[in-house]
């Protein structure tokens, strides 16, 4: 209840990477504060709230039914002229995955990290870090409106898309506006839907972005549009595509609102480097969203899980330098980056492509049977039927 | 200079994140701006309700499309 005057390890956000880092740096043995600005973790959402199955692979969490509400066959994804593709959680692995609720998720994560012995401080804000000589000493934060200086060796960023942590310790993590996009998600009920299927809708509908419908049952979903910050022309457009789309389908007429949900996320290639001496950055602080779905939840805990077990190691060893660290760095690339990068690719090229050209991608890949999601899958169905289109795809091989 | 429309706000840190110069800080519902703001106007286009307007001298509401 009362924060202590010194940590090994303090990270900074209760989100699903921080909570996790927590947990994994406690469970081997290091002493940690996990702070959250907020008064409640995981309130207001401010997510999607769709996580892919992936998850539960890398990291010991188990479904549980207080946020493990609805989990989906498949994903569909509209190209402009209404057609689909259907990704089927058969062939897409674990690509498709569930719909969840967050706040409930996030408090289940944080409640793990308790139990493996970290302490949780709420409304509690980190304001600056400590240096003495140029040497990371710990973090200034306040909470509940007074000051504490609290020591730590290890300062962990996991304080989201709009990360302090990085830009005070010097991590250059500024996105370019293509690899920016500005969201806005209602949580609408009223709805006849198929809890089945995740639905994608691109092109036009929602420049560089998409407009997504995850159910959470029959009759709610979370429908959401993203929008690429730099096909953004003027203000409040995420809102505007988004109601325009909302107007146009009849299944929405009967709808109502129950939650407005807004947010950054980033979609840009893997960082060049996430740690500095005595600071360790994990999640969507480190730009760790899969830049192709915008999905950061899987990628954060997962990533986190090697931060917390390399948090604990560097405090054992008494070894908190960049060089150290590297084993972090090391590891959550030896499982995310490739596929970050191969992502990000494909992102580019998506954004690139016209309507029309989308409704042929779509139009191409709807009569195939794929037996996996490989790129290699996706182009030997392209090129069956549009071999001139294959050319724009060639580079990514 | 930037003006909020504390109404609209959804205190999201969109803008936060999309600042190139970190001349904006969040904490829950209070948005503060400091001097390093260059006018750019990324946050008003990365706000996704349009709380935020750029605003030249004499109150002159300036059209977003035409700064960047």
């Amino acid at each position: 209840m009362f924060i202590k005057d010194e940590y090994d390890v303090v990270v900074v956000g209760a989100g699903p990477s921080g909570s996790t880092t927590a947990r994994y740096a406690a469970m081997n043995g290091a002493d940690v504060l996990l702070v959250e600005k907020r008064q409640e973790i995981g309130s207001p959402v401010r997510c999607g709230e769709g996580v892919s199955m992936e998850i539960f692979k890398h990291v010991d969490i188990k479904p549980d039914p207080s946020w493990f509400v609805n989990e989906v066959t498949g994903a569909r994804i509209f190209g402009p002229s209404g057609k689909h593709i259907l990704i089927d959680a058969k062939n897409a692995g674990d690509e498709v995955g569930a719909v969840i609720e967050r706040d409930a998720f996030d408090k289940h994560l944080a409640t793990l990290a308790a139990r493996a012995g970290a302490e949780i401080s709420t409304k509690t804000a980190v304001t600056s870090l400590l240096r003495d000589s140029g040497e990371i000493t710990g973090v200034r934060v306040r909470r509940m409106g007074e000051y504490h200086d609290v020591a730590a060796r290890l300062i962990v960023g996991a304080d989201g898309f709009e990360s302090q942590i990085a830009r005070w310790a010097a991590i250059n993590t500024n996105l370019k506006t293509r690899d920016t996009t500005s969201n806005l998600q209602y949580r609408m009920t009223g709805l006849d839907l198929d809890p089945r299927f995740t639905d994608f809708y691109i092109g036009s509908v929602a420049p560089g972005g998409y407009v997504w419908i995850f159910p959470k049952s029959r009759d709610t979903a979370n429908v959401g549009i993203g929008l690429l910050l730099s096909r953004i022309k003027g203000a409040s457009e995420a809102k505007d595509y988004l109601d325009a789309f909302i107007e146009k389908d009849e299944r929405f007429k009967n709808a109502d609102i129950l939650e407005t949900v807004s947010g950054g996320v980033s979609v840009s290639a893997p960082l060049d480097c996430v740690t500095a001496n005595g600071i360790m950055l994990v999640g969507d602080a480190a730009r760790m969203i899969d830049p192709l779905t915008g999905g950061g939840i899987s990628n954060g805990v997962i990533a986190g899980s090697v931060c917390g077990r390399v948090a604990a190691e560097s405090v054992r060893a008494h070894d908190v330098s960049k060089e150290f660290l590297k084993r972090y760095e090391d590891g959550w690339r030896d499982l995310l980056e490739e596929k970050l990068y191969r992502d990000y690719m494909a992102k580019e090229k998506l954004i690139s492509l016209d309507d029309h050209t989308l409704d042929m991608l779509i139009d191409a890949l709807s009569g195939a049977t794929m037996e996996n999601l490989s790129t290699k899958e996706i182009l030997r169905a392209v090129r069956s039927k549009y071999p001139q289109l294959v050319s724009e795809f060639e580079d990514l091989i | 200079m930037i003006e909020l429309n504390d109404d609209r706000c959804m205190h999201c840190g969109a803008c936060v994140g999309a600042c190139p110069a970190n001349a904006i800080y969040l904490n829950e519902v209070i948005l503060d701006f400091n001097d390093d703001c260059t006018d750019c106007g990324l946050c008003v286009k990365a706000c996704p309700v349009g709380a935020l307007s750029l605003i030249r001298t004499r109150g002159q509401k300036v059209p977003i499309a035409a700064t960047a």
